[in-house]
Formats: structure tokens, C-alpha cells, sequence
């Protein structure tokens, strides 16, 4: 692919992972215990997890096994499993492009290569300033009004080359909000 | 008295400026010291016309759209409170638009009429009279109106939805303690399919009422609405909406007074395509991986935690009440031989009137293409259409003319599937459509069969190698075969019906294989659970 990969704004993947911070790991031994004993726990664990941090941390992998009595190999090949799932933080925001037919049919080929260009990364990278990382997404629902775009929970329709660039920079002005 | 003004809170409406235009219209009436009352109700499902302001006058509701902030000042000064019909954007009548007037609603009757989460609304518009009538039915009575109406899973399947019923109702249980389940599919992941959405963000009692009627049905007391996590408007509108239903007792251990429990609850997905099929999402819901399972066991005998349990898609589970509430032979009146009912279709793609439309069985897809779609949004030509999503066969016109029934697609060789119709204009290339069909599987196969997990990477080398023209007469004989291969060796659709996209690209766009692309190929952009 003709995109431009400025190597030094790509954070990679695997240079993260600190030890977890007491006030995190305290809300993940939390979140386990508050629904460990729901009938099929693991999911709704592991989207709690994440939409807190942003991230299940792989450190929290052993806990969430020993909770519900499963091996971590267990855990880890559910978080694997599903795309949603991420082990490492995302940049401040999630941006995800919509690479299903519809949106095709109106021009989201196009699209993708200009947002991978605009924000020098591909997809599942983020950029070095830790602004965006970039995600497909296969439907988001809105068939008729696409190409659609995610970022974060809000889902924008019709979005061309001009008009990625204006949430991008509409971005960078956002606080981001404390959930 | 303060003018009352509707304006959208669905996906595609919001997607398009919806929450910007409420509250700029509330700002700028508190301006000019106009009271008004703003709804958020749920979308009509004419997508193109979003967002669409309608404001309630005598005659009924006057619609304005597509509405830009930059036209309220104007709009209020031509009399928009008033339903006046000055202003260019104004549609008229919203009943009287043919788009939505010369449709069938049934399941989408109330859709864009009520506030979704607005219980007095509901009522007031016939909801409730099914489940209320069914706390006065046996389960059997009810499963038996069911069977009679002759309705079939919406999902794509179309499994005649009584008869899976009947089953679990008959089905004894394992263990010590028998629990039966209610789950709903809403993993609605094919693309150009948002009837379950709009169900779910326009009028999500009905789905509740539709999943408590199952419950008494079959004697199962805890239902799962497995919702994708792609929508997460639906989920804030679903997760309201479920509260209420307890708060009125419409949910939870004394339904309706009838001393019989119904507890639900929303479950995310986690962007799996996979998870649409029905095993995979019982493994999901379970809290594993969504691997396919082998059947039997049927669901219905050992579904979810090993219990009978009905999966039903959303489409399938909201047309109960009104079976319930009309009579099956209200329902089984509309449609045309096996396919009774109405279906809800979806315009989506290069469609310059993308939206939902549900008409009973039978119109052509060239009907719904240029009656109601307008052609494509281009301008240019409409070459292939794409029908029952990523699995579903792309039409050439010549089979246009094939009414919209599952028998009848069946015998074109194509799937009505969910009921999504994807338009392309001609600036297609349907090489790189098969190409994204193999890659798509490639992506999102959970990787237990051979024939789709390797199959679909395969496919996509071999399809890059015949559009840079390596061996390409060898090549497409070998991709013929892989697709064969695919077809019958794989446990479910996905690596059974991944084929049909590819093969029908193959024999009504063959001139798209024959083309020399030299561009660098990308490499599958999505994440593999395999790689």
C-alpha cells in the first residue's frame, strides 16, 4: 500500500505495559469482583475493564483466570478472539473507519487511504503523539449515509477526505471527557 | 401552547448532525422566547431525508429535511412551529411522503411516530395488547398462534420461528435445575442491514414485549438481548428502555401480574461478524471465544449453558406482539407463498434514497432500487446489487426482475438473507469485491474449519494473482475450485456461503477478472485470529 509510514510517529505496539498504577489495579480487582458471579462473566469483565482503561492490561489476565476459575490461557484466547478486546492503551481517541460493502460502494476505499496518509499510520497503529489510533470496523449500521466513521461512541456519516480532516482537528481541541 | 417539534435520535440521524440541530433549535426558540417542546423520537427510516424535523400541526405531522444548522434561523422565520410550507425544505405531510405512504408497516409502524423510550406513547399506540393477551393464553396457545401466523426467522435462515418454539417449549432440560432462555440475536453485522437497529433505537418495547411473550410461550424466565457492540446507540436506548419495562412491571419476577417471572438483559459482543450465528453466539454469551458449534444439538434442545433456549433474530421476536395483538391471520394474510408477513427491506450504498422499507413478500428488486431508492447517488448507472449482506450474491440487472421471497431468490441462486440491499454504481470493480468477500472471511472466520480459515487467505492470493494476470486462466479454475471447496467443507455460513459473493462475481462480472491491475496489492487490513 502507497501510504506514507513515517516511522518515528508510530508508537510501537509492544513498548507499553508498566506495572499497573495501585488506583488501576485496585479498579480491576474491583471490576472482577463485582461480576465474576454473572452467568458468563468473562465478556462483561472484559468490556468493564476496558472502558475504563481503555485496555485490559495483560497483568490483569491471571486474576480475571483465578476469579472464574479458568486458566489464563482461557482468558487470553477470548481477549484474543474478538477484535474489540485490545492488551495494549490506545492513543486519546479511537478513530475506526468502516470497511464494509456499503460504505465501499460510496467511496470508503478512498477514504481509508487518505485517513492512513492524514494521520501517517495504519490501521491498529497510533500516532506518535498519542492522538489517534486508527481501527476498521466492519458496519456500524449506518448503510445508507456512509462512508461512516466511529470515534469514540459518536458515529458520523458521509465523512469524504475534507470531512475526516475536520473531526481530526476538531479532536485535537476536545478535552477528553472523564468517564 | 408550546409547539411540538420531533427530531431523531437513531444512529443515522445523529451520525448526520441530529444532537447539534436539537439543541441549536432549543437555543435559538429560547431566543426568540418561542416555547417548544422537543421529542427525540426514533428515526422514519427515510435515512436521506436526515435529520428530519417534523412538527406536529392539525392535520398531522409536517415534515422538514434535511435540516442544516445553518437553515434554522430561516426555517423559524418561515414558519417552521406553524407546519407552514414555504420554506424549500419542507416535505409536506410526513404520512403523505410516497416513500413512506406506499409501504406496508407493520413491524416498523410505530417507528419514527413515538419517543423510543416513552412507555405512555407506546401503549398508546397498540403496544402492550399482545402481551396482555398473551398472559391470558396458554404457552401452547400462544406457540400454536405462532405456527398459524407463519412467520420465519428474519435472521436469514428463515426457520419457521413456531415450530423452533414448539420444540423448546417440548424440550425437558438438563440437570437438576431446567432453565430455559431467550436470546435475541442482535448482531446485526451484515453490511447494508439496519432494520434490527432501527427496531431497537425507535421502538425497543416492542422488542421487550416480543421477548416477554416468548418467555411465557416456552416457560423460560431469563432472556439475553446479545446486542453488537458496534451500536452503541441502541445500547444506551435499549438499556432505558429495559429499566422502564421493570419499573412498570413489564420485567422481572410478577410480569403483567401474572405471578410469572421474565428477566432480560443486554449483552455486548465485542465486534466478532461470527457471533451472528447462532452457536457462535450462544459460545459468546457463555463468556468464550465464539467458535461455531457442531449441530444437533439443536440450540432449541441444548442452547445456551447446555439449557433449550429460542434464539430469535430482532426482526423475528418484534412481529409477535402484532400476531399476538391482531391474530396470525392478519399476519399470514400479507406475503406471498412460503414467505408470509411483511419484510423489512434496507436501501443502502450508492442509493439516493437509502432507508428502511417494508413491504409485505413479492416486489422485484428493481421496484425497490428505482421506486423508492431513485437509483444510485452517483448518478451514475447501477451495476451490481448485493443482497442479504457480506454472504449475500451480487445481482447483475438481469435478475432484477426476481421478486423479493426467499423461494424465489433461492431459485436464482441468491439469499434474501437479513433483507439488505447494497447498491454499486458502475465504477465498481468486482474483482476487488470478491477479492474484500475472501479477505472479510480471512478476518472474521473463528478459525474452526480448515476450508474457511485457510481457504479465505487462499482466496485472496488467488485472486491478487489473477488481477496481476500470473497464471490467470490456472488461477481462476483454482479459485472456482476453492470456493467449492469452502461451500462444502465448512461447518456454517460463513465459510459455506463466502463463496456466494466470489461466484457470483465471477459468472456476471467476468470482464472485471480479465482486467491487468498492476497497483500494489494491500495486504488484509484486518486483524486475523489466525495470523
Amino acid at each position: 500500500m502507497n501510504v506514507f509510514l513515517d516511522k518515528d510517529r508510530i508508537r510501537s505496539a509492544d513498548a507499553v505495559l508498566e506495572e499497573l498504577a495501585p488506583s488501576d489495579s485496585e479498579l480491576v480487582i474491583g471490576t472482577i469482583n463485582r461480576l465474576k458471579n454473572e452467568p458468563g462473566a468473562l465478556l462483561p469483565i472484559l468490556h468493564a475493564i476496558q472502558d475504563q482503561l481503555g485496555y485490559i492490561p495483560p497483568s490483569s489476565i491471571p486474576s480475571i483466570a483465578k476469579a472464574l476459575r479458568q486458566t489464563a490461557a482461557e482468558v487470553h484466547g477470548v481477549l484474543s478472539f474478538y477484535h474489540h478486546f485490545r492488551k495494549t492503551p490506545p492513543g486519546r481517541r479511537v478513530v475506526q473507519i468502516c470497511r464494509a460493502e456499503a460504505c465501499q460502494a460510496v467511496g470508503s476505499r478512498n477514504l481509508e487511504q487518505h485517513a492512513k496518509m492524514a494521520l501517517g499510520i495504519d490501521y491498529h497503529q497510533t500516532t506518535a503523539d498519542n492522538e489517534v489510533t486508527l481501527e476498521p470496523v466492519y458496519c456500524l449500521g449506518n448503510c445508507a449515509c456512509g462512508p461512516s466513521v466511529r470515534i469514540g461512541d459518536e458515529i458520523v456519516g458521509r465523512v469524504d477526505a475534507e470531512r475526516f480532516d475536520e473531526l481530526v482537528e476538531a479532536l485535537a481541541l476536545q478535552p477528553l471527557e472523564v468517564k | 401552547m408550546a409547539a411540538k417539534v420531533f427530531i431523531p435520535r437513531d444512529t443515522t440521524a445523529q451520525a448526520l448532525g441530529a444532537n447539534q440541530l436539537a439543541e441549536q433549535l432549543a437555543f435559538e426558540a429560547c431566543q426568540r422566547q418561542i416555547p417548544l417542546e422537543i421529542v427525540r423520537n426514533g428515526s422514519r427510516g427515510m435515512f436521506w431525508l436526515e435529520p428530519l424535523v417534523e412538527v406536529e400541526t392539525a392535520k398531522g405531522r409536517v415534515a422538514y429535511g434535511p435540516v442544516t444548522l445553518s437553515a434554522i434561523p430561516e426555517l423559524l422565520d418561515q414558519g417552521l412551529l406553524e407546519g407552514r410550507k414555504e420554506h424549500p425544505l419542507c416535505l409536506g405531510l410526513t404520512e403523505e411522503i410516497p416513500y413512506l405512504k406506499n409501504q406496508q408497516r407493520l413491524t416498523f409502524a410505530r417507528a419514527g411516530i413515538i419517543d423510543p423510550v416513552s412507555l405512555a406513547d407506546y401503549r398508546q399506540h397498540g403496544g402492550f395488547i399482545g402481551f396482555e393477551k398473551a398472559l391470558k393464553l396458554s404457552g401452547q396457545e400462544i406457540v400454536d398462534l405462532v405456527k398459524k401466523s407463519g412467520i420465519r426467522g428474519r435472521g436469514g435462515a428463515a426457520f419457521p420461528a413456531g415450530v423452533k418454539w414448539q420444540t423448546v417449549r417440548d424440550a425437558q432440560g438438563k440437570g437438576p435445575r431446567v432453565q430455559k432462555y431467550v436470546v435475541c440475536n442482535a448482531d446485526e453485522g451484515d453490511s447494508g442491514s439496519f432494520a434490527d437497529r432501527l427496531v431497537m433505537e425507535a421502538d425497543p418495547f416492542m422488542l421487550i414485549e416480543g421477548m416477554a411473550i416468548t418467555g411465557l410461550a416456552v416457560g423460560a424466565t431469563q432472556g439475553y438481548i446479545y446486542l453488537r457492540s458496534e451500536y452503541p446507540v441502541a445500547a444506551k436506548i435499549l438499556d432505558e428502555a429495559i429499566d422502564i419495562a421493570y419499573a412498570n412491571g413489564y420485567l422481572g419476577t410478577n410480569i403483567g401480574g401474572s405471578g410469572k417471572a421474565f428477566e432480560l438483559e443486554v449483552r455486548l459482543g465485542a465486534e466478532a461478524y461470527i457471533c451472528g450465528e447462532e452457536t457462535s453466539l450462544l459460545e459468546s454469551l457463555e463468556g468464550k471465544r465464539g467458535l461455531v458449534r457442531a449441530k444437533p444439538p439443536l440450540p432449541a434442545i441444548e442452547g445456551l449453558f447446555g439449557q433449550p433456549t429460542v434464539v430469535n433474530n430482532v426482526l423475528t421476536l418484534a412481529a409477535v406482539p402484532y400476531v399476538l395483538a391482531e391474530g396470525a391471520e392478519a399476519y399470514a394474510g400479507k406475503g406471498m407463498g412460503r414467505s408470509r408477513g411483511t419484510m423489512p427491506f434496507q436501501l443502502a450504498g450508492n442509493i439516493k434514497q437509502g432507508g428502511l422499507v417494508e413491504l409485505a413478500f413479492g416486489p422485484t428488486l428493481r421496484t425497490l432500487l428505482f421506486d423508492y431508492g431513485g437509483g444510485s447517488l452517483s448518478g451514475r448507472p447501477i451495476r451490481a446489487v448485493q443482497v442479504g449482506g457480506p454472504l449475500g450474491t451480487y445481482l447483475p440487472e438481469k435478475q432484477w426482475d426476481t421478486p423479493l421471497d426467499y423461494e424465489a431468490f433461492a431459485e436464482a441462486g441468491a439469499v434474501l438473507g437479513h433483507g439488505g440491499v447494497v447498491a454499486f454504481d458502475d465504477s465498481v470493480d468486482m474483482a476487488e469485491q470478491a477479492r474484500f468477500a475472501m479477505e472479510f472471511c480471512a478476518v472474521e472466520s473463528c478459525g474452526k474449519c480448515t476450508p474457511c480459515r485457510i481457504g479465505s487467505v487462499r482466496g485472496v492470493e488467488v485472486i491478487d494473482k489473477v488481477r496481476a494476470d500470473q497464471n490467470r486462466d490456472a488461477n481462476l479454475i483454482l479459485l472456482q475450485d476453492l470456493c467449492d471447496t469452502m461451500r462444502d467443507g465448512s461447518m456454517c455460513a460463513m465459510g459455506g456461503m463466502t463463496p456466494n459473493p466470489v461466484v457470483s462475481a465471477l459468472q456476471h462480472f467476468a470482464e472485471d477478472f480479465q482486467r491487468s491491475n498492476s497497483t500494489n496489492q494491500p495486504t488484509i487490513s484486518g486483524e486475523s485470529r489466525h495470523a
